[in-house]
């Protein structure tokens, strides 16, 4: 028995469409993500992720039919205080030896430690820390979402390309929020924008919208930016949610606003409809009864990559399908307007950013006239020569 | 987009030299692909129109009739080849992009996507007439070489719908794979294929059984396919890949990928959509999408000879019958480029409407 089925795995490497069915088990190990958000917006559904998860497998049993492949999504959700290696060796149980992984960057790394041994391969769908793609890189980690450092460049192009050269930067006080305000840094220092200055918005607990304390900081946020230097655009780097959403119309000088608030850099919106991208919104909210966010479709864009490199590979091997995406011959569509390929040197998939004040995408970055040698999506975020990545 | 071929001399729509196969030719159509909308900022320039005329003062042109689909002016823009002038506006439905004429060139199909349907134009009244029986958000159609059967790619259901023409009746459907776009019928009418974008495949489909009989893996977001007139070859482009794919028809298998080169241009603004190919199957143009360019290929040795700059974020292809003219559909800059066969020259940018999408001509 061993040796037919030996037999029919060699049958399927040598040719493609081989009568086999191959199944392809994808677990989606995600976080419950904060309601505490300051527009009911961006609430997130019960299905975040696992949804355009859900889709992504959808369109690829389509494809599979001609390939007889099939592909199937592991739901595994974690709340607050569960143990992440617990949740990820009940996925290999059922086995999922592909990962689309919703998870803090913390979870992510502890995972990776664990999906070592099992040879199983993670698709990072929400985390954009840098340095999951610098120094804490990992070879069985491929990040599909985009780092700090693309969000803040693709911004960055944009507000130089209109000449709003001059930045007033406001931080919150968390961690997170730091990490986005060093990014707009050095967007600004590597496009040539400055900033005039910078000021923290403490959170000082409270301001939220389920505290009825939105009046409070609305209240604030003249006082917060009074008295500045002469500035073109206010830039927010709040990613905690505490402060940025009342910037727009709140803030002491009519300036626009842009970053966590106002002009916002993202992978995904509701309202981007350019290249096609109107039939994947139409086909998840037919299915799904809301709009896609950026995370689903991370989450659908990693199911797909899986899906394509399994139907170019034919294999449903981690391994196999890691070196075929990594190789020159990968690249995916995402409804972006390019194809979208890895960036080998730290699994990173090069992509266009968008820029959506909510309601419309404004632009999409690379902006024109921002050259690369090798790609113009390289103009986003940290580039080979710069990159700490030694993956391993 | 690809060249119908019958041997019914007596067509009304054939006026031009007559073939060296004894064969006439409708028209060679342009099956459309979905246009991306442009990021802002705009693309390369528009071009230089300044070869101009000369083409025109030196052979007169026989005058046929070109249909634009304008996509987003939910119109169809009807031009004289002669005098190269748009010479009417028509408001059609919601989202307008295939668009497909009858045999005898009398009646113009039009997918209206954000309609769900298939509105029939009376080419003479330029009145819409009637509709089709569609499934939802029709995208491209190709008319069987007989006019019987209509083939409609629905791109929000997986299927490949077939109808009746005259019975003006669905009469079956074919499922595919996600997102199905580019349509094509083999001149003897044996041969359906369908490209699916998000599967990345070309569907070979018998057109008498209805049964898929060969899926062939082509790079990324294939969107359109060409049967060279003979039927030896089958031409199919992918516009994330950048690349046309040749297939053998008979064989079913790829035969080579071609792939585009321009200098000073990065590789993803190349994004390969319309393809029209010569009735000697000597030459193919491609277009080239936001690179603002037509691709010449000599369709023998595969070589790419030349490429033509047009208007911006090029669609769709049509040659007038008498291959004098290629027209090109540009989604950004709202215009038809008229580019001179012989001589290799974009010669007028004629004005239509709102992002043009796909382009026909039939004798007047």
């Amino acid at each position: 028995m061993k040796s037919l089925v030996a037999a029919l795995c060699l049958l399927l490497v040598a040719a493609p469409l081989a009568a086999e069915t191959l199944n392809v088990k994808v677990g989606v190990l995600r976080e419950t993500h904060s309601r505490e958000t300051l527009s009911i917006l961006d609430i997130p559904a019960a299905d975040d992720t696992l949804a355009g998860a859900l889709l992504g497998a959808a369109d690829n049993n389509t494809t599979g039919k001609f390939t007889n492949q099939t592909f199937e999504a592991i739901d595994a959700k974690l709340e607050e205080g569960d143990d992440v290696v617990a949740a990820l060796d009940s996925l290999f149980e059922k086995g999922a030896l592909f990962i689309i992984a919703d998870l803090s960057p913390e979870r992510l790394l502890a995972a990776s430690e664990r999906a070592k041994p099992k040879g199983a391969l993670l698709l990072n769908v929400s985390a954009t820390d840098d340095r999951l793609r610098e120094e804490d890189c990992r070879a069985n980690v491929i990040h599909v979402a985009p780092t700090r450092s693309m969000l803040a460049d693709g911004l960055a192009q944009y507000l130089v390309w209109k000449q709003w050269r001059r930045w007033l930067l406001i931080k919150g006080s968390h961690p997170k929020d730091e990490l986005l305000a060093q990014a707009l840094r050095n967007s600004a220092k590597k496009f040539g924008a400055k900033i005039v200055e910078e000021r923290i918005y403490q959170d000082t607990g409270g301001g939220r919208r389920s505290d009825s304390g939105s009046v409070q900081t609305q209240r604030q946020m003249p006082l917060l930016t009074q008295s500045a230097p002469a500035y073109d655009a206010l830039i927010a780097a709040d990613e905690s949610q505490v402060f940025g959403g009342y910037l727009p119309y709140g803030a002491w000088d009519p300036r626009p606003v842009a970053g966590s608030a106002g002009l916002m850099p993202t992978n995904w919106d509701p309202a981007h409809e350019q290249w096609g991208a109107l039939q994947l919104q139409n086909r998840f909210i037919q299915t799904f009864r809301r709009s896609m966010n950026a995370r689903d479709n991370a989450a659908w864009l990693a199911m797909r990559m899986v899906g394509e490199a399994a139907t170019r590979a034919a294999s449903n091997d981690p391994e196999k399908l890691r070196l075929y995406m990594l190789g020159n011959d990968f690249s995916i569509a995402a409804f972006k307007g390019v194809r979208l390929t890895l960036r080998p040197w730290s699994l990173q998939l090069r992509q266009p950013i968008l820029l959506s004040d909510g309601r419309m995408v404004v632009s999409v970055s690379p902006q024109e006239g921002f050259l690369h040698q090798v790609s113009e999506l390289d103009t986003l975020g940290v580039d080979q020569p710069e990159t700490k990545c030694k993956l391993k | 987009m690809q060249i119908e071929v019958t041997n019914a001399p007596s067509l009304p729509r054939w006026r031009g030299r007559g073939s060296r196969f004894g064969l006439s030719f409708l028209f060679a159509k342009r099956r459309s692909l979905a246009s991306p909308l442009p990021r802002s900022g705009g693309g390369i320039g528009r071009g230089l129109w300044v070869a101009a005329l000369l083409a025109t003062l030196i052979a007169p042109a026989h005058a046929y009739k070109a249909y634009v689909s304008n996509e987003k002016g939910n119109s169809i823009t009807v031009i004289d080849t002669e005098k190269l002038e748009a010479t009417a506006t028509v408001k059609v439905g919601r989202r307008p992009r295939g668009i497909e004429l009858n045999k005898d060139g009398s009646e113009l199909y039009i997918c209206a996507g954000d309609d769900d349907a298939i509105q029939v134009l009376d080419t003479k009244t330029l009145k819409v007439v009637g509709k089709l029986p569609s499934g939802p958000d029709p995208e491209l159609l190709a008319l069987s070489p007989s006019g019987d059967v209509i083939y409609v790619s629905n791109e929000n259901d997986n299927l490949v719908t077939l109808i009746d023409v005259k019975k003006k009746e669905m009469i079956g459907d074919i499922p595919v794979g996600v997102e199905p776009e580019g349509m094509a019928v083999s001149p003897d009418g044996k041969l359906l294929v369908n490209t699916s974008e998000t599967t990345n495949m070309a569907h070979l489909i018998d057109t008498q059984s209805k049964e898929i009989v060969a899926n062939i893996l082509v790079d990324g977001r294939p969107r359109f396919a060409e049967f060279k007139k003979d039927g030896s070859e089958l031409w199919v482009s992918s516009e994330v890949g950048g690349t046309v794919a040749i297939i053998d028809p008979v064989k079913r298998e790829l035969k080579q990928k071609i792939s585009f080169d321009i200098p000073a241009m990065s590789k993803e603004a190349i994004q390969p959509i319309g393809i029209s190919i010569t009735k000697d199957g000597k030459r193919a143009f491609v277009a080239l999408g936001p690179a603002n360019r037509v691709a010449v290929i000599d369709a023998e040795t595969k070589r790419i000879e030349k490429y033509l700059l047009v208007g911006q974020r090029v669609w769709h292809l049509a040659f007038t019958p008498d291959e004098k003219y290629l027209l090109t559909a540009n989604g950004v800059s709202n215009d038809i480029s008229v580019i001179d066969v012989a001589s290799l020259k974009v010669v007028k940018s004629i004005p239509v409407g709102a992002f043009p999408w796909g382009v026909v001509v039939a004798p007047q």
